[in-house]
């Protein structure tokens, strides 16, 4: 991070763009493969994401959802392939995203609080060193509102409820104003209020001209909730609207059984 | 020695002086960086760094003759950095888990270290006697230079924490999110291991290999308990550590033969024990009282709920009914009722009781006033 990540805000900011011009891809995935081991979790992966979609990641347990996630950002190390936000190298773009770890993936008894850990958010655009001030937490407090938890800024975050906690993650990415979100089963283990509160912020971020993607489990809510779906397990199975892809025909290939789900019209 | 006498003797007597400074500063800085330990979850990582610490002890006087306590030190250093990095690229490049590679490593290197004393004992070399005393430390040999040495690499260490606290914070709490943000999360963890060896290497010639990671850990977690702040916790930790320094070299000191170290370690689990249980919002004690009392206010409302249920069918609600209609599954007890009597919800006449205007408006609310408390 620090200057040179700066300057490339200013060359590849997407809101230069028409959020929802067709043709502008903000996620591309080339051949993307990740191995544990000898096993591939993740085979030869080639997506790509248009700028302004609200899209799920589908498919069963031990496809590689998280995971794809996680190499997108990063955190795992692909043994091949290459990602590119807004035509540039992943590296170079990173404060244009945004990631939404699942909540099991931390210890909630650490010692701080909620607007703390919101406040983390900012400590991309911070850098080294520099400290969050008054504006930071401006930010944080703002954020918070947003997710409904302005009320329980200073709560321990293990006294929070599971959903509760969700939210401050949420706010925590909220915080940081990214073009694109990464969230990793946001639903899992929350109450129906959250849910619903989570789904309208994640529909009022496409509103906004943000690229939302989601690893989601619940493939009921799926045309409900999203606009765009991608049907993975280990290769990708298929990528594309809802309303044209999200059939019984890939449900099958992904899922493996002979799946049916009515689809709403 | 009374207590007015032994003060006295720190400020005169040269080497009280300097064991207590060094014990204090050690465990002031042990316990500021031992909170980190904790919580990363690495709470063995400092036993199986003292353990790997030894072989460097003994190699480093194999190859200079010298007894001197900074080369053997360095020795320690290196030796207990690379038991580090092993552990670390044990559990990056194979299946097996920390635990195992922490056990792995301390005891191989431990048991190298002993192979290499016993290997030192039998040379003809005067020189050689003691060196076995950085197994269970020895305090008496801290020598004023030992002490300067501490203190520097405290201010060191006290200097990278302020710098770097951001970032130690953020990967503590979620180390993948924090490699998201574009930080380098292995110089932050990196750094943070490398200043727990230093840390653990200088506090092996006063309290040795076997008891070192107490000092890690002890004060760390005895300050968990007391507060919900990472900056309190290091404070607090350091604090702990530090009195358990000078604490336990008062003890040692003025009861004969007690050796430093271990006087310590366990003052430092005296103040575990004290945290454990009386710490308000964490320790056993308020968690027995809390517990007890929510069950006695939940039996109480049970009563009241089960008297309003009764009550709200007739037209008069302090209509009197009799004692027996009540009964254990309700929450019900003389205790109980004789408290709905005391707070003027109930009112007794014989074996009768009626509600009072002010218990039937209490028991109404009792189920909103639940739900809102929740949240």
């Amino acid at each position: 991070m620090g200057n040179k990540s700066k300057e490339n805000i200013k060359h590849s900011s997407p809101n230069d763009k028409t959020p929802t011009s067709a043709g502008v891809i903000a996620v591309k995935v080339d051949d993307l493969t990740v191995a544990y081991n000898y096993k591939p979790v993740l085979w030869d992966i080639d997506l790509e994401i248009p700028e302004g979609v609200l899209m799920a990641i589908v498919g069963p347990n031990g496809a590689g959802k998280s995971t794809l996630i996680k190499a997108i950002l990063g955190i795992l190390k692909p043994i091949a392939g290459s990602v590119t936000i807004y035509d540039k190298p992943y590296d170079k773009q990173r404060q244009l995203v945004a990631y939404v770890p699942q909540k099991g993936s931390v210890d909630w008894d650490f010692p701080t609080i909620a607007l703390d850990v919101v406040m983390m958010g900012t400590y991309g655009s911070l850098g080294w060193i520099k400290r969050p001030g008054q504006k930071e937490k401006k930010a944080a407090l703002e954020a918070l509102e947003k997710v409904g938890m302005l009320a329980f800024k200073n709560r321990q975050i293990s006294q929070l409820s599971g959903g509760q906690q969700q939210r401050i993650f949420l706010a925590r990415a909220l915080v940081q104003n990214a073009a694109i979100y990464f969230m990793d089963e946001p639903f899992q283990g929350v109450d129906a209020t959250t849910e619903i509160a989570i789904i309208n912020i994640l529909k009022e971020l496409r509103k906004a001209g943000k690229t939302v993607i989601v690893v989601h489990h619940d493939l009921q809510t799926v045309p409900e909730y999203f606009d765009w779906v991608t049907f993975l397990n280990v290769k990708k199975i298929a990528t594309g609207p809802v309303k044209d892809i999200f059939n019984d025909d890939n449900l099958t290939k992904t899922y493996g059984i002979n799946y049916q789900v009515s689809i709403q019209e | 020695m009374d207590i007015t006498e032994y003060i006295k003797l720190v400020f005169t007597d040269y080497t009280l002086r300097t064991i207590t400074l060094g014990t204090t500063i050690l465990g002031a800085v042990t316990g500021m960086l031992g909170s980190f330990a904790v919580l990363r979850k690495q709470s063995l990582l400092g036993d199986a760094i003292s353990h790997a610490a030894l072989p460097g002890i003994a190699i480093a006087f194999l190859i200079t003759g010298a007894k001197d306590s900074n080369t053997l030190l360095i020795g320690a250093l290196i030796s207990g950095l690379i038991g580090t990095f092993w552990i670390r690229g044990i559990v990056t490049k194979t299946h097996l888990k920390s635990d195992t590679a922490l056990g792995l490593i301390l005891s191989l290197f431990f048991g190298f270290g002993m192979l290499l004393l016993t290997f030192i004992q039998k040379q003809p070399n005067a020189n050689q006697a003691g060196l076995d005393k950085y197994l269970f430390g020895q305090a008496a040999t801290l020598v004023e230079s030992d002490v300067w040495t501490m203190a520097i690499v405290t201010g060191l260490c006290l200097a990278v924490m302020l710098t770097f606290w951001k970032e130690f914070k953020i990967l503590l709490f979620d180390a993948d999110y924090t490699k998201t943000l574009g930080f380098n999360t292995k110089f932050i963890d990196i750094l943070i291991t490398s200043f727990i060896v230093l840390a653990i290497v200088l506090g092996l010639q006063t309290v040795g290999v076997v008891l070192m990671s107490a000092m890690l850990l002890a004060p760390a977690a005895a300050a968990r308990q007391w507060t919900n702040s990472l900056s309190m916790m290091v404070f607090l930790a350091a604090i702990f550590g530090a009195f358990s320094g000078v604490f336990g070299t008062a003890i040692s000191a003025s009861q004969d033969n007690l050796s430093t170290g271990p006087v310590i370690v366990l003052v430092a689990g005296v103040f575990v024990v004290f945290s454990f249980i009386f710490s308000p919002s964490r320790g056993l004690l308020f968690k027995q009282i809390r517990f007890i009392k929510n069950r006695r206010d939940l039996q109480l409302h049970k009563t009241l709920a089960f008297m309003h249920h009764i009550a709200a069918t007739h037209d008069d609600i302090s209509h009197p009914h009799t004692i027996k209609l009540l009964n254990n599954f309700q929450g019900y007890t003389k205790g109980t009722l004789q408290k709905l009597v005391d707070k003027d919800y109930v009112h007794l006449n014989g074996n009768m009781w009626s509600l009072t205007k002010t218990g039937f408006e209490a028991a109404s609310n009792l189920y909103t006033k639940q739900s809102t408390e929740d949240e």
